[in-house]
Formats: C-alpha cells, sequence, structure tokens
C-alpha cells in the first residue's frame, strides 16, 4: 500500500488500465455502436479537398495570357498559371544540370524549338566524360578539404561509373542539386524569419509538426495534381518534405546563439543585415549544417519514392530492382546511393567549414593551381574520350560514359547468395516468418482490432492526462477524433499495431545495445559512429537486405522498420547515459554502490528522459518506415496512399490519410516529449 | 586622474524597467519608483532614475552585486536596450533621439565594448574576429588585417592568429575581445565584467594589461564589475548600486572615507586602508612654521606606496602637489593610524 500512496501516478495508471479493459469488454462490437466505431462523419472531407483544389486549379482567378500558338489572349486560370511557370523553370534548371553531366537537347530545346534541333542534329550538349567529373569530384574534394576527402570523392565516382550506374547517378544527382539547394535556402529563409518574428513561428510551428510526421507518400497526389508529373515534380515533392527539418534546426540553431555574442555583434556596428549573415547565422552554423545534411539525407530518401512521380535515376531503378527481387542489383544501387549521400553531406560539411589565408602570398599560378588542373583533367578526359572511341570502336566508348547495366556488376554474386541462403535456411526461414506471424502478429493485430474507439480513447487520453497534463489530452483527444471520425480507423489501428509492435522491439534493442556501450568509452564511441553511418543510409536501403532473406512480406517490413527505428533508440540512450555527470558517478562510486546499482538508481533515472526522446524518435521512423514498407505489401494506410496516387480522387485521400498517419505520431509526441521535457527540467538537466 | 572638463556621456534620470507598459505606469508614477511595488505589479526595475556625468579621459567604474542594475544601465548607455525614461548624451548627442542608421554610425566609430563572457564569433579566427568591426564598417580587408595585427600585438597575443577562440584560455580570449573593442580607435570604451569569468591570478594579470593600455590610451571608460577591490584599483570614480539606484558616486578614497548609506559601509569594512587612501586625504594642511624633513611625495600618491619612506622620517614630511608646491604635511603617526589603527578615529584633515 505503501507504494501506491507513494507513487499517485502508479495508481492512476491501474485505474486507467482496468477502466481501459472494462470498456473492451463491455462494448459489444456492432456498426451501430459509436462507442464501438465512430460514424466515419469525416469520410467528405477527401472530396471536400479534391474539388478545393480542383476549383483552385482550374476556375479560381482567370487571367488573360497571351497564348503566341493562336496568336490571341486566352482566359487561364491564375494559379495553374504560376504553377507552370514554376514546373517549367524547375524543369529546366533540372535539364540544365542534367545535361551538364550526360548531354542532351533539351536545354538548347528551351531557347529554340523541337523543329530548330530536328533541322540542326548537331545542335545538343556533350555530354562531360565520366573521367572529368570524377576528376573534378576529386579536386574539389581536395580543394574543400583535403586528402581524405578527395579520396572519398574519387571511389565514390570511380564506384559509380564503373558499376555502369553512371546515367542514373546523374540523374539522380542532377535533381538533389536543384532540391537540396532550393530546401536550404528556403528553410534558411523561413528559420530566420520565424526568428525574427513570434507570430510566424507560432504559425509555423504546427505546420511544421505535421509535415515531418507525414508519411513521403501523402505529398506525392497533391504535388502531382498541381504540378504534374516528371523531374520536376518529384524535385517538389523532395522539397516540401526536405525543408522542415532545415526551418527547425535554422530556428533552433539562432535562437542557441549566446545573447553576448548577438551584442559583441551590435557594438561592432552591424546592421540587420550583417548582424543577421556575419555573426547569427554563423554562430548558429553548428546546427544549421546538421539541417544542411538532414536534407541532403531527405533529398537522397525521396528519390526512390519520388520515382512514383516520374523521377529518373537510381531510385527508379532500385524500386524496379526490388519489385523484381534482383537483390544484387539493388545492393549496388543502394550502395550508390549512400555514397552519394555521404559525399554530398561531407563536402557540404566541408565547404561551410572553410578557412580564408590571409597571408599566403601566391602568384597566379600558385593560386589558381586546382582550376588548372581541373581544366588539365578536362582536357585528358576529352582526349581519353576520343581514344576510347576508336579503341571501342564497336561497342561503347568506356572512357567517354559506362552505359547502364553495362559495368562490372557484382549481381550474379549476390544473387548467388541469395539463392544459398534460401536453399540453406529456407525451413529456419520459414518457420521464423510463420512463427512470428501466426504467433505474434495475426493475434497482435487481432488484439488492436478489437478495440473499441471509446477505450482507445480512453487509454491515450488517459496516458496523456497522467503523464503531461489536461491540455496535452485534449489534444492527443483531437488528433485520435480526426482519424476516428475519417474512414480509416481500422487501417490506422493495423499501422500502429506494426509501428507500435516495431517500436517495442527497437525500444528494448537500442536502449540494451546502448546501455551495454555506454559502459566503456571506445564503445559508446563507436556506437554513435555506427549510428551515424546507418543515419546516411536513406530509408529504403533498409529494406534491401530483408527482401533478400524473407521475401516480400510483412516480417520483410518490420524487420527493417525495427533495425530502422532502433537506431535512434540506442543513440538517445549512449548520448543520455554518457551526459550524466562524471560527479555523480564519483559520489555513487564513494558511497559504495555496486557497478549495477550505479547503473539502476544513479545513470538510468537521469538519463531517462533523454532516452524516451530517443523512443519518441523511433515511434516516428518506425511509422515512416511501416508506411514506406506498404511499397512491398502491407495492409495497412500506406497501401490505400499508394493506391491512391493513381486514383484521379487520390489528392483528398492521400493527404486525408497522410494526415491520420501524422496524427498517430503526433499523439505519441506530445506525449513523450512534454512528460520528456517536464522530467529533464525537474531533474535540472535541461 | 588628469580629466579635463569636457564630459563625454551625461545621464539624466535614466529609468529602466522591464514587463508590459512600463512606459505607461512610469509615467503615472512621477519618477518616484518603489522596485517592490512595481515587482509585484509584475514588472523589473532595473535602473532607477540615475544621473551622473564622466568626463573625458574618465575612468567610472559601476560597482553592484548581481541584479543592481550595473549592467542594465551600461547597456542604456550603449543602446542595447532602449531605456524606459530619462535622457541619456553622447558626446552632446542625445542617444535616444538617434535613428538605427546614425546610431550604427556612432557605435562604428566612437565606441568599443568588451563583454563579460568575451562574445567572440566562434567562426573566425582571433585576426578575423579582431577585424571584424572594421569590416563590418566597410573597410578593404588588406587593411582591416594589417590593423587588426597591430592590436594583436597591442595585447600581446601574437602567434595567435590564426587560432580559434576555442583554442585560448579565458584570459586570451579576453585579450582578443579587448583587441576587438579597441580596432576601430574608439573614444569611449565599454567593459563589462570584462575580467570577472577568469581565475583570480589571470584576473590580476588582465588588471595590470587594462591599467597599461589605459594609460596608453586615455579613453573615456565605463567599467561594471561586482568586484569592489577591482574598482578601487582601476576607478577614477565608482558609482555604487543597489536595486537600480546609484548608492554613491564618488572617488575611492571618498567612497572608503565617508560611506554614503549604511550599504555601502559594507563594501568599504574590510578594505585596506593604505591601498585606497591618497596622500591629500590623511596630511595636515601646510603649516609655514613646522620643520619639515627632505622627503617630498606626491598629493596624489597611495599612502601604501610611501608609507614605508615616510615612517623612516622622524620629522614631518612634506606634500607637494604636481607644480611641486607644497600644500600639507604628513606626519608618520598618520600613516600609522591608517595602517594599524581602527576606523573611529580616522578623521581626514583637509
Amino acid at each position: 500500500m505503501k507504494i501506491l500512496t507513494k507513487h499517485p501516478k502508479v495508481v492512476q495508471f491501474l485505474v486507467l488500465l482496468t477502466a481501459f479493459f472494462a470498456l473492451c469488454l463491455l462494448i459489444s462490437p456492432s456498426d451501430s455502436n459509436f462507442l464501438w466505431r465512430l460514424p466515419p462523419l469525416l469520410e467528405h472531407l477527401p472530396f471536400i479537398i479534391n474539388d478545393s483544389v480542383r476549383y483552385l486549379m482550374f476556375d479560381w482567378m482567370p487571367i488573360q495570357v497571351y497564348d503566341p500558338v493562336i496568336e490571341d489572349y486566352e482566359e487561364k486560370p491564375l494559379f495553374r498559371e504560376m504553377t507552370r511557370t514554376v514546373s517549367s523553370l524547375f524543369l529546366f534548371i533540372i535539364n540544365f544540370v542534367r545535361e551538364i553531366f550526360l548531354g542532351g537537347n533539351k536545354t538548347v530545346v528551351a531557347f529554340t524549338s523541337w523543329d530548330f534541333i530536328n533541322d540542326n542534329p548537331w545542335a545538343r550538349w556533350p555530354a562531360l566524360p565520366w573521367t572529368v567529373i570524377a576528376g573534378w569530384a576529386i579536386i574539389l574534394g581536395y580543394k574543400l578539404q583535403g586528402r581524405g576527402l578527395a579520396i572519398l570523392a574519387g571511389v565514390c565516382t570511380i564506384y559509380v561509373a564503373i558499376f555502369g550506374q553512371w546515367k542514373p547517378s546523374m540523374e539522380t544527382l542532377s535533381f538533389v542539386m536543384i532540391a537540396a539547394p532550393v530546401s536550404v535556402l528556403l528553410g534558411l529563409v523561413l528559420g530566420i524569419w520565424a526568428y525574427r518574428n513570434k507570430l510566424v513561428e507560432t504559425a509555423l510551428n504546427p505546420l511544421l509538426n505535421v509535415a515531418q510526421t507525414m508519411p513521403h507518400y501523402s505529398y506525392l497526389v497533391p504535388v502531382i495534381v498541381l504540378f504534374g508529373v516528371g523531374d520536376h515534380a518529384a524535385a517538389i515533392a523532395t522539397i516540401v518534405f526536405a525543408t522542415p527539418p532545415m526551418v527547425r534546426l535554422t530556428l533552433l540553431g539562432l535562437k542557441k546563439v549566446p545573447s553576448d555574442i548577438v551584442d559583441s555583434g551590435m557594438m561592432s556596428g552591424c546592421n540587420r543585415f550583417q548582424l543577421m549573415f556575419r555573426v547569427l547565422v554563423p554562430t548558429a552554423r553548428r546546427d544549421i549544417l546538421i539541417g544542411v545534411n538532414q536534407v541532403v539525407m531527405q533529398c537522397l530518401a525521396m528519390t526512390v519514392i519520388a520515382s512514383f512521380i516520374g523521377a529518373q535515376g537510381l531510385g527508379s531503378n532500385l524500386m524496379i530492382a526490388l519489385n523484381s527481387l534482383r537483390v544484387g542489383t539493388g545492393i549496388e544501387i543502394g550502395v550508390c546511393i549512400v555514397l552519394i549521400a555521404v559525399m554530398l553531406d561531407k563536402m557540404s560539411l566541408a565547404w561551410a567549414n572553410k578557412q580564408t589565408d590571409y597571408f599566403a602570398n601566391l602568384n597566379f599560378v600558385q593560386r589558381n593551381k586546382l582550376l588548372l588542373i581541373a581544366a588539365v583533367v578536362f582536357v585528358v578526359g576529352v582526349i581519353l574520350a576520343f581514344v576510347g572511341s576508336y579503341l571501342f570502336r564497336d561497342g561503347f566508348n568506356y572512357l567517354y560514359i559506362v552505359p547502364h547495366n553495362k559495368g562490372i556488376t557484382t549481381a550474379p554474386l549476390w544473387q548467388a547468395t541469395v539463392d544459398w541462403i534460401w536453399d540453406t535456411f529456407f525451413y529456419v526461414l520459414k518457420s521464423f516468418n510463420e512463427f512470428l506471424i501466426t504467433s505474434i502478429l495475426v493475434p497482435m493485430k487481432n488484439m488492436y482490432l478489437a478495440m473499441p474507439v471509446a477505450a482507445t480513447f480512453l487509454l491515450m487520453m488517459g496516458t496523456g492526462y497522467i503523464l503531461a497534463g489536461l491540455r496535452q489530452a485534449l489534444i492527443i483527444g483531437g488528433f485520435l477524433l480526426f482519424i476516428a471520425l475519417s474512414e480509416y480507423w481500422d487501417r490506422a489501428l493495423i499501422t500502429a499495431y506494426i509501428a507500435s509492435f516495431a517500436v517495442i522491439v527497437s525500444a528494448v534493442l537500442g536502449i540494451t545495445i546502448g546501455s551495454l556501450c555506454a559502459q566503456s568509452n571506445a564503445a559508446s564511441k563507436f556506437l554513435l559512429l555506427v549510428c551515424d553511418f546507418l543515419q546516411t543510409f536513406p530509408s529504403f536501403i533498409y529494406l534491401i537486405p530483408v527482401i533478400m532473406l524473407f521475401g516480400i512480406t510483412d516480417t520483410s517490413v518490420i524487420i527493417a522498420t525495427v533495425v530502422y527505428a532502433t537506431v535512434p533508440a540506442a543513440r538517445y540512450t549512449v548520448e543520455g547515459l554518457r551526459s550524466v555527470p562524471q560527479v555523480l558517478h564519483d559520489a555513487g562510486s564513494m558511497l559504495g554502490v555496486s557497478r549495477l546499482q550505479r547503473w539502476v538508481s544513479i545513470e538510468l533515472p537521469l538519463a531517462f528522459p533523454h532516452i524516451m526522446l530517443g523512443v519518441n524518435q523511433t515511434v516516428i521512423f518506425a511509422l515512416f518506415m511501416v508506411i514506406i514498407g506498404a511499397f512491398i505489401g502491407t495492409t495497412d494506410l500506406g497501401q490505400l496512399i499508394l493506391k491512391a496516387i493513381s486514383d484521379p480522387q487520390g489528392t483528398g485521400i492521400g493527404l486525408t490519410l497522410g494526415l491520420c498517419v501524422a496524427f498517430i505520431g503526433l499523439a505519441v509526441d506530445q506525449i513523450i516529449r512534454t512528460w520528456a521535457n517536464a522530467r529533464k527540467k525537474a531533474l535540472n538537466l535541461a | 586622474m588628469s580629466a579635463s572638463t569636457n564630459t563625454v556621456i551625461k545621464c539624466e534620470s535614466v529609468y529602466k524597467i522591464f514587463g508590459n507598459n512600463a512606459k505607461d505606469i512610469l509615467a503615472e508614477s512621477n519618477g518616484i519608483v518603489d522596485s517592490q511595488k512595481f515587482l509585484e505589479a509584475g514588472l523589473i526595475v532595473g535602473v532607477n532614475d540615475v544621473s551622473f556625468e564622466v568626463k573625458q579621459g574618465e575612468l567610472l567604474v559601476i560597482m553592484g552585486l548581481s541584479g543592481s542594475g550595473k549592467s542594465t544601465l551600461l547597456r542604456c548607455i550603449s543602446r542595447l536596450t532602449d531605456a524606459t525614461a530619462g535622457k541619456i548624451f553622447v558626446d552632446g548627442q542625445d542617444l535616444l533621439e538617434l535613428n538605427q542608421k546614425q546610431l550604427i554610425e556612432l557605435r562604428r566609430n566612437k565606441m568599443g565594448m568588451v563583454f563579460q563572457s568575451f562574445g567572440l564569433l566562434p567562426h573566425k579566427t582571433v585576426l578575423e574576429n579582431i577585424a571584424f568591426p572594421l569590416q563590418v564598417k566597410g573597410i578593404s580587408t588588406r587593411d582591416s588585417i594589417q590593423r587588426a595585427l597591430e592590436m594583436i600585438r597591442l595585447v600581446g597575443l601574437e602567434g595567435r592568429d590564426t587560432y580559434f577562440p576555442r583554442e585560448l584560455s579565458g584570459g586570451q580570449q579576453q585579450r582578443v575581445g579587448i583587441a576587438r573593442s579597441l580596432a576601430v580607435e574608439p573614444d569611449i570604451w565599454f567593459l563589462d565584467e570584462p575580467f570577472s569569468a577568469l581565475d583570480p591570478l589571470i584576473r590580476k594579470e588582465m588588471q595590470d594589461e587594462f591599467l597599461r593600455l589605459q594609460s596608453v590610451l586615455s579613453k573615456t571608460i565605463m567599467f561594471v564589475t561586482h568586484d569592489f577591490d577591482e574598482a578601487l584599483r582601476l576607478a577614477d570614480r565608482i558609482a555604487i548600486m543597489k536595486d537600480g539606484v546609484v548608492e554613491q558616486l564618488d572617488t575611492p578614497s571618498n567612497i572608503v572615507l565617508h560611506p554614503a548609506t549604511e550599504y555601502v559601509r559594507k563594501f568599504t569594512e574590510d578594505v585596506p586602508r593604505e591601498k585606497v587612501l591618497t596622500v591629500e586625504s590623511v596630511m595636515d594642511l601646510a603649516d609655514e612654521s613646522e620643520p619639515l624633513g627632505d622627503l617630498k611625495v606626491s598629493v596624489d600618491a597611495i599612502v601604501e606606496s610611501v608609507a614605508e619612506d615616510i615612517l623612516g622620517q622622524e620629522k614631518p614630511v612634506a606634500v607637494v602637489d604636481s607644480n611641486n608646491k607644497i600644500v600639507g604635511t604628513l606626519h608618520s603617526s598618520h600613516v600609522i593610524k591608517v595602517l594599524f589603527g581602527g576606523r573611529s578615529q580616522e578623521t581626514p584633515k583637509r
């Protein structure tokens, strides 16, 4: 009894659970019973959204536009003209960059016409030989940081070339090189604006919350409607997705700038512009650079998803490979994406950290040494390409552009490995798969589906109330209500079940691994390094090896999700445990606690709020991955979103479904984050 | 101490009150502010009816414990925050009337400031930090770097120009802060607890360095500190603040000898007098009849510095002013009183 009076929250939880189970037993499952399932009052929401978008696109604000073909003014809706202009602008830039890499005639067309091209077949931009681009990448890496980055750039470009992924890689790169800078700029601008203006911050905050928890897929449909299909649409979808973390981190970084530095900037006589761009932004650069890194990662993660709406490049190839179970090719493409991600990440980091040397007294040649070498590389590369055209007279000129899938490939090797694994472990894998599905997943799924809606509300809002207070409980109730009133409650429950299963496994795994590694310096460092490395992988990559082992099943999705979502749990656990002050360790040791006691009664309680923030991340990561998993076949919300892409009514459905997923994430996020922050404050950690 | 009569900074009834509608509430109170009552109304009084003048070349120290409003006062005068009411004149210009552009001009050319936690830009090297105010002004990279190098030499950081702030010790970082604040050759120098974040030994060293710089540069200085010893050591005049009010503004010796309030007296209790009092404040007025010894001491000398010599004399010592005119005499008994006597017997003779 004593324990109950000492911990009132435990009592509250017990009461809550009793009430929850009572409701589960008492409420009979029938469609007319509102306590069992709420009526889908919001079922028309998708259509309302659709109609509004349609109205906006086709009827709103007609303006007179001069049409050169019919040589007269024509009435066109303003909004569509705007999106068209944006589309063509993006398309032009993407093609321009792409043709610098790969050659082509679209840029020429943009300034002339297709007729001109047909009459003048010479009028096309030649591709740069891959040797030149590889050389330039190496020089750039050297210039930015030194030998290490040069080697990385070399390995990356040469790998891409000799494995025959040159063309799709350059396509992907050209689209990332547009999407990433635009996202970074947009994020910076919005972040700065929010920093300057409290009102903007307040308005942006919920938008960012939703945008960051909406699954990637749900952006695709509206983008198709507004901007059509193609690389530009993919770039725009990517920008929409990659900008929110940049805004967040910019704002966070700016807010963290010490007031002394702001004051010193003012007293140095900075005007507003100088204060922002020479004092505030550079001082906040650590966080802003994390933002840039996130943008690059998001862009590469989106390459695959964006291939649904017509992005060319590695993503669409990877999707095709995975769909046809060509795991070997999939692995090679995956490595390509990871390499490009790592290279871009390191280069942007090095660029931002670059220093100027004021004292070097150099002559022209010394100062422009690398530029001159780059020019030499260009000439040599072109000559090599010409030589190549004689060497490889009948086939492909390997010194110019290694054609797609004509490079070295290790795919048969991987395929053989997969076959061997299947042959050898077929029964083991199959029985594991069956065990997981029949003994754990299906019963769990049925349990979730057997929950009356009233009980779910009680459980979630009650937990929110106990841990985070009334305000949070009401917010959570609002999120749930939206899902419950939509048509997708049952699907949402399925999503929740897969996600929560993955979260439980990931959290247990991550906290265990993290706690073990936190015991030694070397192990913690190593684990953080591994986490860094794993987080550079776009989410799709995780699917490749599991498909290799388990084929296209729910098990694959769950395992990929678990691996993906364990990373934040492990990282936050290590960070949390390592940040327990040394003096407390010492105090504990002097009090004579054993290692286990120290861990249980000193380290864990202090690190727990931070660990919970890690679990929060795990939830978001798991939701993302579960939705992405739809693409290899699960039956939850994700699959519906995927279907919506090819549905003419898709915009509204896609957005509604996206909001459902986002709200599941946000409901959990509200509870954990509020609790963890309050707890941190109570422990004097914040 | 050679203060000319030019007034550089002048404050007239400056108030700084934090909170909503501070201006209106202050206007209603007719300038009589009770910080306790204001606090109950949700307002925090930072600076309360402060008026003073700083002459050219003078070093005014503002002393007070944390929360006394000393830094707020300095921020008002540098206009990092806007005073709620009152007038602040810098070189005769009303600071609060300046628009943003004029204010930036003023800061670029006339003001330099040193901060407690240095306020160095973490992404710039020592050299770039010092050159920053110049570059902001639009001076070419070449010239600003040249000037920054001179400043590095002035504060004794040669060879560290390519270091980043994080690679320097606290004392070195503050040298950078000092060099940066002096780079534009300002007339007015603000220092906001510049040495408080440093270790005692380094602090002493930096104070010496500061006095050396001031003897070369003769700026008009406002120096904020919570350290009474530091104030005594450096100041021409000290303003002691409590709850936003200036309790006393006077020379160090007068503050020690005549504390105006109980609060000030508490600070002065443990101060070693010989380190503060000047010969002038303990001498007898010149008496023609008295036979004097050969030794002459300056009116401005601190008692401690001449005590040993005076105690060695049998006759009273002549006290001379800067024109070598005898203005008073000093008996060894006075010196003994300062050194060993209780505070009650101490009556300054002028």
